[in-house]
Parts: structure tokens; C-alpha cells; sequence
């Protein structure tokens, strides 16, 4: 006679409670950064009665809303490109150009403030030294005698934008960029030089082609941001330049478009230029660190 | 050669950024004609309306630290303890507001909580004023939770709250006692950035019309010759205050590392 033991106690499930712990921060998220930016994708594409359309899509293809766009992407393409060479240029001088080291410190901290001095006091800064009294222009105009205004410069134009912008653009370049030529190691450059090769031929050949993906990418965030910079145009220029920022502003403050829902298409295609330039930023950021780190 | 060209091009890049910081503050001293004197000041310290806006703007930021200690510790310390599987979406979620422009979020908060709707936030003061703090809380989540995050990998969040459960405490008193003084360095970092960023915002404050500092200057802006730039340099003066804090804290922390 054989005796079955008796089964094990089965073990008593717990039941996973774990993500009862992230139910603040999900409901959050959800609340204040999905729901909304939610509400404006899916208004851009519904009439006033809530039923699907593509109407709102196709009326921003009108010349005034199109010029704004071109125009916002211009100044982002021309202040994100020279603000990453010009950031890059200065982290390399400071990385690579055989400066003291106490260089570093104090340029880095600075950057950072800078990268985070955006906004209303930078179009200030700006015009109490490029506008039309300002520290710069009167110093040109007394000591040589160059008349910016005349020459065709305005502080509240393309050109005035984007000198702005660069202020928190190559602050931003030297910060993300440092690291990576940091990363450049120096057998490369002796492997190179083994092989003959000059300086020139190091630098377009083995580093640049390296720090590419990532130069590239840094460019594609500063293009972001420059995208959806509102308050520092805002304070400069008023509403004397359009671009895309500004007229969504005054529509959200008043409706200037005359119909909400073209409000939101516009909002949705700045969402779409920023969203794609973060991606391309990504993509390229994965792909340099095949080879940095 | 080499050398020389490093320094012509920091040189050349710093007269670039420093030649508006002087303009600016040049501009805030020179009210009175033909003397410098900080009559500016004088004038923006008396208005009241400055006085207002400004310490409406510093209790945002101080609300907007404490709500956002109050959320991300917990969560990226939970996170990392129980859901580590989550991380990466988490992560990725916190990047979002660097994604999406603020003036579309807000634009969406002021179709999404206005009278009419199922939560009327912006149909009162204080529901306003809470919409703002969430809004101020949401733009400095990136800086927030990254710097927490970081401050948790550098300890055993595992043994530590084992460790701390077996004898014999609570949830609030592992995050209030263990966690919170051992990334307390990564937390102020946090706040310095959201201190910052608070003070100098405009455009969440301007389309909820809260009177807060960054649309009164702007306004000043649009209205007076030399008190927008006294407030201006005071605005750069807070930014530079935040930043070098953030250093003074991180370099007092590592020298704490260095003689254990």
C-alpha cells in the first residue's frame, strides 16, 4: 500500500501590486502632458461638430500660414547651423587646442547658464546692444561710422532673430559636444599620423567622419529648439515678424485665424517639425556611440 | 599656431556672449542722463507691481520644486526598485516636454480644463494657479527626473530599503530617511534648474494670464526705456545664482566622496 504524500501547498499567489507604486506620476503624465497634447493632434483633425477632417490640414496651406512656417524654419535651420559650428569650433578649441585646463571649468558653467538664459531678458540683452540705441550700434555708429540701420540690420528681423538665438544655441552645442571629443582617443590621431597622414586628412577623414552622427544630431536638437522658442521672440519682435510661434500665440490669445480648429493644425505641425527633428536626433545619437564609448 | 587659433576663436565666441550682458547692464545704470547710477533699480524695487509678480513667481518655483520632489522621488525611486522593466518608457515620457513645445501643452490645458469642460480648472484663481503649477512642474520633469535618477544610481536602492525594512520601517520613512538624505545633492540640482526655469517663464504664465514675473516683464518691455533691462540683469543674476549653486553643491558632495 502505497501512501500518496499529500500535495505541497500550492504557493498563494501574490497578486503584482507593483504598479500601484507609478499610478501618481502615470495619472500626472496623463493629465497634464499626454491629454493635452492629445487634444490638439485629434482637434486638428475634426470639424467644429467633432466629426474627421482634413480641412483644417489643408487650410494651412494658405500663404500667410506657409510663410510663417518657412520663415520659423528658416531662422531654426540658420541659428542651430551656426550655433553648431560655432559651438563646435569653441569645444574644440577648448578640448583639443592645448589651452590651460582652468579653461574648462568656468566655460562649461557658463554654458550652462547661458543654455538656460532664454526667453524675455535674452531679446533684452539683445536689443540694449544691437537695437537701434544699443550698446553695439552706437559704438559702430560714433567710432567708424557704420550706420547698421542704414546698412540694412534690424534687430526685429531674420538676421537679428537669429544672432538671438544663437546666445542659448552654442552654449547647447558646447555642452552636448564636449563629451564626445572628449571621447576622440588619441591613438586614432597616432594611428593616423603613423600612416601619414596630415592634420587635414585626420580631421576629414577619421574624426570628423566619427563625430558626424553626433554633430549632426546636436544640430537637429538645436533646430527643435529654436522651432519652439516663443517668449524671446515674442519680447523682441512683438508681432512685427511672422513666424510660427508668434501667430500661435495670438491665436491662442485671440483667435486671429478665425477658427479654432486651423489653431490646433498649426499647433500639430509645429508638434510634427519638433517631433521629427528629436528623432533624427535619437537615431543619430545611437549611431555615435557605436564609436564614442 | 594651433595654439594661438584656440584662443583668437574662445575670444572671438566670448565677446560674443559677453558683449550683450554688457549692453544690458550698461543700459539698466543709465537712466539718469550722463551718469551711471542704479536709479533703475531704485525705480523697479518700488513698484509694487514688481514686487507682486516677482514673489508670485518665487512661491511657483518653491510649490514647483516641492510637488515635483514630492512626485519623481518617489516614482523613479519605486522605478528602479520594483519596476526596473518600465524604466526606459519612463525615461522616455520625462523627455517629453523637451518634445513637445510648451505652447501646444498649454494650448491643449486651456481647450482641456476651461469652463466648459469635465475638470473647469481655468474657471477659478486657485484652479488656475494649480493648472500653472502642474504646467511649471511638467516643464522642469526632464531636469527633474534625470537628476534624481542619477542620484539614485550611485547608492543600493535594493539593500538599502531592504536593510531598512528589516528593521522594521515603512515605506514613508525609506523614502523620507534613507532615500531622500542619500540623493538629497541630486535633488537640489533638480531645484535650481526648476528655480530657474520658473522664474524666467513667460509664455505658460502669459496664456493662463497669471501675473507672474516673466509676462510683467515683457510688459515692462513693451512700455518702459531702462526698467526692463535692470530687470533683466536681476533675471540673469538669478539664473547665474541657480547654476553656480548647482556646482557649489555637487563639488561640496564629491569632496564628501573623496575622504570616506
Amino acid at each position: 500500500m502505497t501512501e500518496h504524500p499529500p500535495p505541497p501547498p500550492r504557493p498563494r499567489r501574490r497578486l503584482n501590486l507593483a504598479w500601484i507604486g507609478i499610478l501618481p506620476f502615470a495619472a500626472f503624465v496623463a493629465l497634464f502632458l499626454i491629454a493635452p497634447t492629445m487634444k490638439i493632434v485629434i482637434g486638428a483633425f475634426q470639424r467644429a461638430d467633432g466629426s474627421f477632417t482634413l480641412e483644417n490640414i489643408f487650410g494651412l496651406f494658405t500663404p500667410t500660414i506657409l510663410s510663417s512656417y518657412w520663415v520659423s524654419i528658416k531662422i531654426s535651420l540658420a541659428s542651430s547651423a551656426l550655433g553648431s559650428l560655432i559651438g563646435f569650433l569653441m569645444a574644440a578649441a577648448m578640448v583639443l587646442g592645448g589651452l590651460p585646463r582652468f579653461i574648462r571649468s568656468p566655460l562649461l558653467t557658463f554654458s550652462g547658464v547661458a543654455s538656460n538664459f532664454a526667453g524675455v531678458p535674452l531679446a533684452f540683452a539683445f536689443l540694449a546692444t544691437l537695437g537701434p540705441l544699443g550698446l553695439v550700434t552706437m559704438w559702430l555708429r560714433t567710432e567708424f561710422g557704420i550706420n547698421l540701420r542704414a546698412m540694412g540690420f534690424n534687430i526685429l528681423s531674420f538676421w537679428g532673430l537669429t544672432i538671438t538665438y544663437i546666445f542659448f544655441q552654442i552654449p547647447l552645442m558646447i555642452l552636448i559636444i564636449t563629451p564626445a571629443l572628449d571621447g576622440l582617443k588619441r591613438e586614432w590621431r597616432e594611428a593616423a599620423q603613423c600612416l601619414g597622414a596630415s592634420a587635414t586628412q585626420y580631421w576629414t577623414q577619421v574624426a570628423l567622419p566619427i563625430l558626424a552622427p553626433n554633430i549632426l544630431g546636436t544640430f537637429a536638437l538645436l533646430f527643435a529648439n529654436a522651432f519652439g522658442a516663443v517668449a524671446t521672440a515674442i519680447a523682441l519682435t512683438g508681432s512685427s515678424l511672422n513666424i510660427v510661434p508668434i501667430m500661435l500665440f495670438a491665436q491662442i490669445r485671440g483667435d486671429v485665424l478665425g477658427n479654432p480648429h486651423l489653431g490646433y493644425a498649426m499647433a500639430f505641425g509645429m508638434i510634427l517639425v519638433t517631433a521629427l527633428a528629436n528623432v533624427l536626433y535619437i537615431v543619430l545619437r545611437m549611431r555615435s556611440e557605436r564609436w564614442l564609448k | 599656431m594651433k595654439r594661438a587659433a584656440a584662443w583668437s576663436i574662445l575670444l572671438v565666441g566670448m565677446i560674443y556672449f559677453i558683449l550683450p550682458l554688457v549692453g544690458m547692464v550698461e543700459f539698466s545704470l543709465s537712466m539718469k542722463r550722463g551718469i551711471y547710477s542704479f536709479e533703475a533699480y531704485r525705480v523697479v524695487f518700488a513698484d509694487p507691481q514688481f514686487r507682486q509678480t516677482f514673489s508670485y513667481s518665487v512661491m511657483m518655483a518653491v510649490l514647483t520644486i516641492l510637488f515635483g520632489v514630492l512626485l519623481v522621488v518617489p516614482t523613479a525611486f519605486w522605478v528602479r526598485l520594483k519596476l526596473p522593466g518600465l524604466r526606459p518608457y519612463v525615461e522616455f515620457v520625462t523627455l517629453l516636454p523637451l518634445v513637445i513645445p510648451a505652447i501646444v501643452v498649454v494650448f491643449g490645458y486651456i481647450r482641456l480644463y476651461n469652463t466648459s469642460s469635465w475638470l473647469p480648472m481655468t474657471g477659478s484663481v486657485t484652479g488656475t494657479n494649480l493648472l500653472l503649477l502642474f504646467g511649471y512642474s511638467m516643464l522642469s520633469l526632464p531636469y527633474m527626473y534625470r537628476a534624481i535618477d542619477t542620484g539614485l544610481r550611485t547608492i543600493d536602492v535594493a539593500t538599502l530599503t531592504e536593510a531598512a525594512q528589516s528593521l522594521g520601517a515603512g515605506w514613508f520613512t525609506i523614502l523620507a530617511k534613507i532615500i531622500m538624505p542619500n540623493v538629497l545633492v541630486a535633488v537640489l540640482s533638480g531645484a535650481f534648474v526648476t528655480f530657474a526655469i520658473v522664474m524666467g517663464e513667460f509664455t505658460l504664465a502669459a496664456l493662463l494670464d497669471r501675473p507672474a514675473f516673466g509676462p510683467y516683464l515683457q510688459l515692462m518691455g513693451a512700455n518702459k526705456a531702462y526698467e526692463p533691462f535692470a530687470l533683466s540683469t536681476i533675471a540673469f543674476i538669478i539664473t547665474w545664482a541657480c547654476m553656480g549653486l548647482i556646482q557649489l553643491v555637487t563639488r561640496l558632495t564629491k569632496h564628501d566622496k573623496a575622504a570616506r
